[in-house]
């Protein structure tokens, strides 16, 4: 049965390669832009489903991370097309148009914010913890609505797609190669790190935190270092994002995105490596094909959620592949 | 005479205006069995776990290897020496068996910063885990998961993953509970070795393997320790046995 996992996963793995690629010869870029963008939301919750499915902390706040590697992105890239130094009174500090600085600084920037957020909300749990993230995203969303600086309500709109040393960003079956290679590097990370000492910890936590404490290990520092890696990839997700779209708005903070994030883990399968990838591509699909019948497309994913969770506990993956086999 | 592991001093608990733990002392010498034994409702499960770090006594110091931990949460304490099992197994039952000793011995190792080697490839955890395993007979049931397990292989799972840690001093809540007349004369026996690596504060409902194991017996009544002493003393005692054993159980 793991074995018919494997083969599932990794042909939800290639699907997105393949109509990117299938789309690139018939001339039809707008398929590469959805593969792209599927590939990127797919990242952003690989990311929290390291804190949903494996910590077992049902984060409603993440998109505070990716709010904020889309603002990295986009404060980064708007000083450096305005030519207006990020700061200039002690020390000068430019903006940039170099994809690896800022992907830096919005992994660095979520990280940080996740360890803040987090060494707050984990000393709750169950509903408290999912009100308590919840809340710490409703504030970044109002702080980036009210700061005036970097467009407010409006966002902002960033011209040219950011550089990558010898690609042509713009061209989208380059940007798409360039985001599935690192979804693909971080899903051998994840899959690495599920079966880490540290994996096999955490996951225990989520389990039975008292017999992880029995055993002299800490859950709260377990789920602490867990949360800031999720956060930190899920904020590379929104530098990605914004550079996608070459526009940031507050929309990024939203809780409907926090949402909708949990949404795709849900649908593709929760703790499953590959769950979220599966989840992201349905998403992008139904809204791609159901956003032409009615605008209330929406209704139709509501349904199709309310099945899953009624009949099809395993996500997408788990009806496919059958029971989670115990790991060796 | 030598130093005790396990040093219980003037160890209080109040809900309210029950009290729970009344004033006890009690010590775990190196090499013995100390049973503590008292009707339901005594308060031995409330004193297990202020000993443990799960519950922070009103009063009083809980010595570990010479050292006050009476501040200190459930996983220092562990680190620091303690090995307990629990009444009812707690354990991550979606793992196998073998998994549930790794942790064990992870959590003996106390690095669990690592996040990309393969946890069940690391020689040493699994060579820890696996003989702890093989010492309580789980070696066939090493892949299984442990929510397939019968309640008495859970029971000698928590002792094995107990025995991963190496501990100074094993804290256990009754370990032959459920377990039938066969699986208590096993553990009894296994119980009986077990003392000479490591002292054992047992907490036991199974008479006849308090009796048969026992160095010395502590009975709880009402939170307070009424009476301390070896087998024959305890059986003899008249306040232990109007108390706790009753008229209609012969011993």
């Amino acid at each position: 049965m793991i074995r018919r996992e494997g083969i599932i996963n990794t042909l939800i793995f290639l699907s997105l390669p393949a109509v990117a690629g299938a789309a690139l010869l018939l001339d039809e870029p707008f398929t590469i832009t959805l593969a792209t963008r599927a590939a990127i939301l797919a990242l952003a919750a690989v990311g929290l489903n390291l804190a949903l499915g494996l910590g077992g902390l049902v984060s409603l706040g993440h998109a505070a991370f990716f709010g904020i590697g889309g603002y990295a992105m986009g404060i980064l890239a708007s000083h450096a097309q305005s030519y207006v130094p990020l700061i200039d009174t002690w020390i000068v500090i430019e903006g940039t148009k170099s994809m690896p600085v800022i992907w830096l600084v919005a992994v660095i920037a979520s990280a940080f914010a996740a360890l803040a957020i987090g060494a707050l909300s984990l000393r709750t749990s169950g509903v408290y913890f999912i009100m308590i993230t919840l809340a710490f995203g409703q504030m970044f969303y109002y702080f980036a609505i009210s700061w005036p600086a970097y467009g407010g309500e409006d966002g902002l709109s960033i011209y040219v797609r950011n550089d990558f040393p010898g690609l042509n960003t713009l061209v989208p079956i380059q940007f798409f190669g360039l985001v599935f290679t690192i979804l693909a590097l971080v899903l051998w990370a994840m899959g690495r790190l599920a079966a880490s000492p540290f994996g096999l910890a955490l996951n225990a936590a989520r389990q039975n935190a008292e017999r992880v404490e029995t055993v002299g290990l800490t859950p709260f520092r377990l789920r602490l270092v867990a949360f800031v890696i999720s956060g930190a990839i899920t904020g590379l997700a929104g530098a990605l994002f914004a550079d996608l779209n070459r526009f940031v708005s507050p929309s990024m903070f939203s809780w409907q995105m926090s949402g909708e994030f949990i949404v795709f883990i849900v649908l593709g399968g929760i703790g499953r490596l590959f769950g979220p990838v599966a989840g992201a591509c349905l998403f992008v699909v139904l809204e791609h094909m159901l956003s032409g019948v009615s605008e209330f497309w929406l209704i139709y994913v509501g349904a199709i959620l309310l099945l899953v969770v009624l009949f099809a506990r395993g996500g997408l993956i788990g009806t496919l592949a059958g029971r989670a086999v115990a790991h060796d | 005479m030598t130093d005790p592991l396990l040093h219980i001093e003037g160890l209080s608990k109040s809900f309210g205006a029950l009290k729970a733990t009344d004033d006890v002392t009690l010590s775990l010498k190196p090499g013995e069995i100390h049973a503590l034994i008292g009707p339901n409702g005594a308060g031995k499960s409330t004193l297990i776990k202020q000993v443990a770090g799960a519950l922070v006594p009103d009063a009083g110091t809980v010595w570990l290897n010479g050292r006050d931990v009476t501040k200190l949460p459930t996983a220092a304490r562990a680190r620091a020496g303690l090995g307990r099992t629990f009444q009812i197994s707690s354990l991550a039952m979606e793992y196998t068996v073998l998994q549930n000793a790794v942790l064990g011995a992870l959590g003996a190792r106390g690095s669990v910063w690592r996040f990309l080697g393969n946890v069940m490839r690391d020689k040493a955890l699994r060579g820890t885990a696996e003989r702890a395993l093989a010492r309580v007979g789980l070696m066939e049931q090493a892949l299984v998961r442990t929510s397939e397990l019968s309640h008495g292989q859970r029971r000698l799972l928590e002792v094995a993953v107990a025995l991963t840690l190496e501990p100074d001093v094993f804290l256990m809540d009754e370990p032959m509970a459920g377990l039938g007349a066969d699986g208590s004369r096993r553990m009894t026996g296994f119980l009986d070795d077990l003392r000479s690596r490591a002292p054992i504060l047992l907490v036991e409902h199974d008479m006849d393997a308090v009796f048969a194991l026992a160095d010395r017996i502590s009975v709880l009544v009402y939170g307070k320790i009424i009476a301390t002493g070896t087998a024959d003393e305890i059986r003899a005692n008249p306040e232990v046995r109007s108390a706790y054993l009753g008229e209609e159980i012969v011993i």
